[in-house]
Order: C-alpha cells, then sequence, then structure tokens
C-alpha cells in the first residue's frame, strides 16, 4: 500500500488524514500536491493526522518539512497529530520533534488553532 | 544475479536498475535475507530503511535513474554481521560535502537526512569512491546484539 490522503473539516481546520508509506515517489508527491492545492486554497490551518502512517523516509520527513515550511510563509500554520512511535522516533533524531506542534488527541489539536 | 540460501551461509548478488521499483526489490531481498538472520522487527525496520535510503541515493543522485547504469546490491550473513553492500556507477561524491542535517540552518531543509539516518539504524557505515566510477555504500549490523 502506498499512501491515502482524505481530507475533511473541523470547523474552520482543515484535516488531512494520511494513512499509509510516506516515500518517495507517489506517496510523497501526493503529500506535497494535497498540501499545495489546501494552501493555494487559502486554508491556514491544517491538522496532518499520520495516526495511520505504517511509515516514513527520509523523502517523506522531507515533504513534512517543505509543507511545514509553505503553509507557515502563507501566514498559516501546519500541525501533526496522532504520531506512531516509529513516527516519533524518526522526527526525534532528526530533531524535528520540537519544530512542529505535535497532538495525541484531535479535539485539543483542533482547539489549539484557536 | 544469484542467491545462496542453502544451509547457515546466505549470500545474494543482484545488478538492479537505476529506478524506484528497484529500491523496493532491494528491500525486499535483505528483509527475507535478514529475517532468516534472525533480526527482530525493530530491527529489521531499521535495516530496511537504511537499504531504501542507500537505494535512493544510488538511483536518483549516482546513477540519476539513467537506463544504462545499474545498482549492484550484494547481501551476506557472516558468523557475527549482515552486510549489505550497495553500489552504484555515478559521478560519486564527498562525504564532506554533505551538509549536517541537524545543524540549525539545515534542519528545515527539505532534503539532506539520508546518510544521517542510515548511520543512525546500522552498527557500520562505509561509504567509498569506485574506480572509474561510482559510490559503494557498506552497511553493516551485528548478530545476535539487542
Amino acid at each position: 500500500m502506498s499512501v491515502k490522503l482524505s481530507t475533511r473539516q473541523v470547523g474552520d481546520v482543515s484535516v488531512v488524514d494520511v494513512a499509509g508509506r510516506i516515500t518517495l515517489g507517489e506517496g510523497s508527491s501526493a503529500l506535497r500536491d494535497t498540501l499545495r492545492d489546501m494552501v493555494s486554497k487559502g486554508q491556514k490551518k491544517i491538522l496532518l493526522n499520520l495516526g495511520e502512517v505504517s511509515y516514513i523516509d527520509s523523502s517523506g520527513i522531507g515533504e513534512l518539512v517543505s509543507g511545514f515550511t509553505t503553509v507557515t510563509n502563507q501566514g498559516g500554520q501546519l500541525k501533526l497529530l496522532g504520531l506512531t512511535k516509529r513516527v516519533k522516533d524518526l522526527l526525534q533524531i532528526t530533531k524535528l520533534y520540537t519544530v512542529f506542534d505535535v497532538h495525541d488527541d484531535e479535539a485539543g489539536a483542533v482547539r489549539s488553532f484557536a | 544475479m544469484g542467491k545462496n540460501t542453502g544451509g547457515e551461509a546466505e549470500t545474494a548478488d543482484q545488478f538492479l536498475d537505476s529506478t524506484l521499483e528497484s529500491v523496493d526489490s532491494a528491500e525486499s531481498l535483505v528483509l527475507d535475507m535478514a529475517e532468516k538472520a534472525g533480526f527482530e522487527e525493530e530491527d529489521l525496520h531499521k535495516i530496511g530503511m537504511a537499504v531504501r535510503e542507500s537505494m535512493v541515493n544510488a538511483v536518483v543522485h549516482g546513477n540519476q535513474y539513467s537506463a544504462h547504469k545499474k545498482v549492484h546490491v550484494s547481501v551476506s550473513k557472516g558468523t557475527d554481521r549482515f552486510t549489505v553492500t550497495i553500489a552504484d556507477q555515478g559521478r560519486g561524491f564527498e562525504l564532506s560535502d554533505v551538509r549536517d542535517p541537524l545543524a540549525d540552518e539545515n534542519l528545515l531543509r527539505h532534503s539532506g537526512r539520508g546518510i544521517f539516518l542510515i548511520r543512525a539504524f546500522m552498527d557500520e557505515l562505509q561509504i567509498r569512491r569506485l574506480s572509474p566510477a561510482g559510490t559503494e555504500v557498506k552497511l553493516v549490523k551485528y548478530l545476535g546484539r539487542k
């Protein structure tokens, strides 16, 4: 399974549910396209739900970082939700865990945008 | 291409095309042998990821997807170590030119974390330039250690 992305709206927060593998190729480009599309539509509060992401490589990490900088540069916020242990470990060893605003529960994450 | 899976000694040797499909092929080959070598889930994840990162470097940065260049993957299980060697036919690079991905000024860069992750996930990493062209990456995971 590569990656599957779906978007939904919770109040004024756009939630992107990501499942599968975010790796070089289809997975990372799908994430990039989705985030760019959201930014182009003026969405400024984006919550990336990674709870069903089984695998992420350095390219996938790169897309998370690029998405973060793209949204931030447009005056928006991109936050992460529901990291699996492996994704959390990866963000920690790459020192990115403190760059992102990471949440464990969706309601709290949505409230944090206010 | 060859694979000897008889008895305890296991080696494999494959020449793969410079495609992203080869990244998956190499990962599957190595993980199959690593599992037989006795590695458990967490180490299998680390080995698989190190192989993927090395293969992506070979296919994308080394051979630059060239249809005329191959990636040579060798896997062997010794008495105390599991070794994967991945060699491309590209122009090569200087390790000293690779930026530190943990430096503050590089933290938000899109790329440049591959070698760092390989080093983090394996027990040994050796990189050498090949003559007349190419880069060989040797990944080692020790057997029987937690």
